[in-house]
C-alpha cells in the first residue's frame, strides 16, 4: 500500500485564485455593454422579426415611440396606444414630442433626428400610419422600425 | 530563541468570487442589452397644401405593386401570393429586367416598388413584407459590389472604396420602395 501512496504526491486542488479576476472581467463586460432602461413601458412590446436590420450609428439622435396594447387594460382600454417618454399620447401629441426631442439636439443635428418606432406585432397599420403622418408634419422623416433579428433565417 | 515558523500572510480571497458572482447576477438581471436595430425608412416630406401633388406619369410596367388587405392577404402584380418569401426573387427579377420582359421594368432607374397596406393590416405582416422588399435591393447591391449583405446594410462603416462604388450603384439602381398611405377599408 505504501508504494501507491508515494505516487500521488501532486496536489489535487485546482487553483482558484484567478477565479475572481475572471468573474470581474465578465462583470465589467456586462456593465459596459448594457444600459439601464430609462422609461417604464406602459404598453406591451413584442417586436416583430426581421432580417435586414440596420444598426443606429448615433444613439443621441434616436428618440423612441412605443406603440402597443396598454398593460393596464382596465384604465386605458385594449386598443393599441402610443407612448412617448412616460406618458400615453394621442397621435396629435407626437408633433410636440418631436419638437421637444429636437430642442435637445444642437442645431446642426436637428434634421438628422431618427424616430425609432417600437411597435408591437399585434398592432394594426392604422395607428402606425397616423403616427407617420404626424412625423411628416413635424418634419422628422427618418424612421427606424425596431425589430428583433430573425435567428432562424439564413444569412447569406 | 528561534521564532516559530509562520506561513506567508495571506488574505482569504476565496469568497471574492462569490461577491463578484453576486454583482454579476445583479447586472445580468437588471439590464437589457440595447437593441437599436431595425428597418430604416425615409418618410416623404410634408405636402404643401398650396401646391397640388405633382402629376407623375408612370409606365405601368415600371411599377411593381404589392397590396395587402386587412386579412393580411397579399396581392402582388394583381395576383394573389401566399408566401412572403417569394417576394424577394420577384422584386430582383423585376428590377434587373433591363427591358427584356415587356411585363417588367424598363431599367432599374425607372423601377418603383409600390407597397400599399390597409389600416387593418397587422404590423407583423407589414414588417415581413418590407423586410423582403429591402432584402431584395440589398441582395442586388451585395451581388454587384461583391461584398456580403451586412456590409451593404452598414455601408457607413465600410471601406471608402466600397462606399464610393456603392454611391455610384445607388444612382443606377435606387432603392425605390414607395410606401403608400393605408386605405381605410376597415378602420381601427
Amino acid at each position: 500500500m505504501a508504494k501507491f501512496k508515494k505516487k500521488t504526491s501532486a496536489s489535487q486542488d485546482i487553483p482558484t485564485s484567478a477565479l475572481p479576476d475572471i468573474i470581474f472581467m465578465l462583470l465589467f463586460f456586462f456593465m459596459v455593454t448594457t444600459v439601464l432602461r430609462e422609461t417604464d413601458l406602459l404598453v406591451k412590446q413584442k417586436l416583430p422579426l426581421a432580417e435586414q436590420l440596420k444598426k443606429m450609428e448615433k444613439k443621441s439622435l434616436v428618440s423612441y415611440i412605443y406603440i402597443g396594447q396598454p398593460k393596464q387594460t382596465d384604465r386605458y382600454g385594449t386598443e393599441p396606444r402610443i407612448q412617448t417618454n412616460d406618458v400615453l399620447v394621442t397621435p396629435e401629441g407626437i408633433v410636440q414630442f418631436v419638437n421637444q426631442e429636437k430642442d435637445k439636439l444642437n442645431e446642426a443635428e436637428r434634421d438628422q433626428i431618427t424616430m425609432a418606432m417600437k411597435v408591437d406585432k399585434e398592432a394594426k397599420m392604422g395607428i402606425v400610419s397616423d403616427v407617420q403622418q404626424q412625423l411628416r408634419e413635424a418634419n422628422a422623416l427618418k424612421v427606424l422600425y425596431s425589430a428583433v433579428a430573425d435567428a432562424g433565417a439564413v444569412q447569406p | 530563541m528561534p521564532r516559530k515558523k509562520r506561513g506567508a500572510a495571506e488574505v482569504n480571497a476565496g469568497s471574492m468570487a462569490d461577491i463578484a458572482f453576486l454583482l454579476l447576477i445583479f447586472f445580468l438581471v437588471t439590464t437589457t442589452i440595447a437593441s437599436d436595430k431595425g428597418l430604416a425608412i425615409q418618410l416623404p416630406p410634408k405636402q404643401d397644401p398650396n401646391e397640388p401633388p405633382p402629376d407623375v406619369k408612370f409606365n405601368e410596367r415600371n411599377i411593381f405593386k404589392v397590396l395587402v388587405n386587412s386579412n393580411d392577404d397579399m396581392l402582388v402584380e394583381d395576383e394573389p401570393l401566399g408566401d412572403v418569401k417569394q417576394l424577394r426573387s420577384m422584386v430582383k427579377e423585376f428590377v434587373l429586367n433591363y427591358g427584356k420582359n415587356p411585363e417588367l421594368s424598363e431599367n432599374p432607374g425607372k423601377a418603383v416598388v409600390s407597397f400599399k397596406t390597409d389600416r387593418g393590416t397587422s404590423y407583423e405582416m407589414y414588417m415581413a413584407i418590407l423586410d423582403e422588399l429591402q432584402g431584395a435591393y440589398y441582395e442586388i447591391y451585395s451581388q454587384k459590389l461583391g461584398v456580403d449583405m451586412k456590409t451593404v446594410r452598414e455601408i457607413n462603416n465600410a471601406e471608402p472604396s466600397v462606399k464610393d462604388s456603392y454611391d455610384d450603384l445607388k444612382k443606377e439602381i435606387p432603392m425605390a420602395i414607395s410606401i403608400a398611405e393605408p386605405s381605410k377599408a376597415t378602420g381601427n
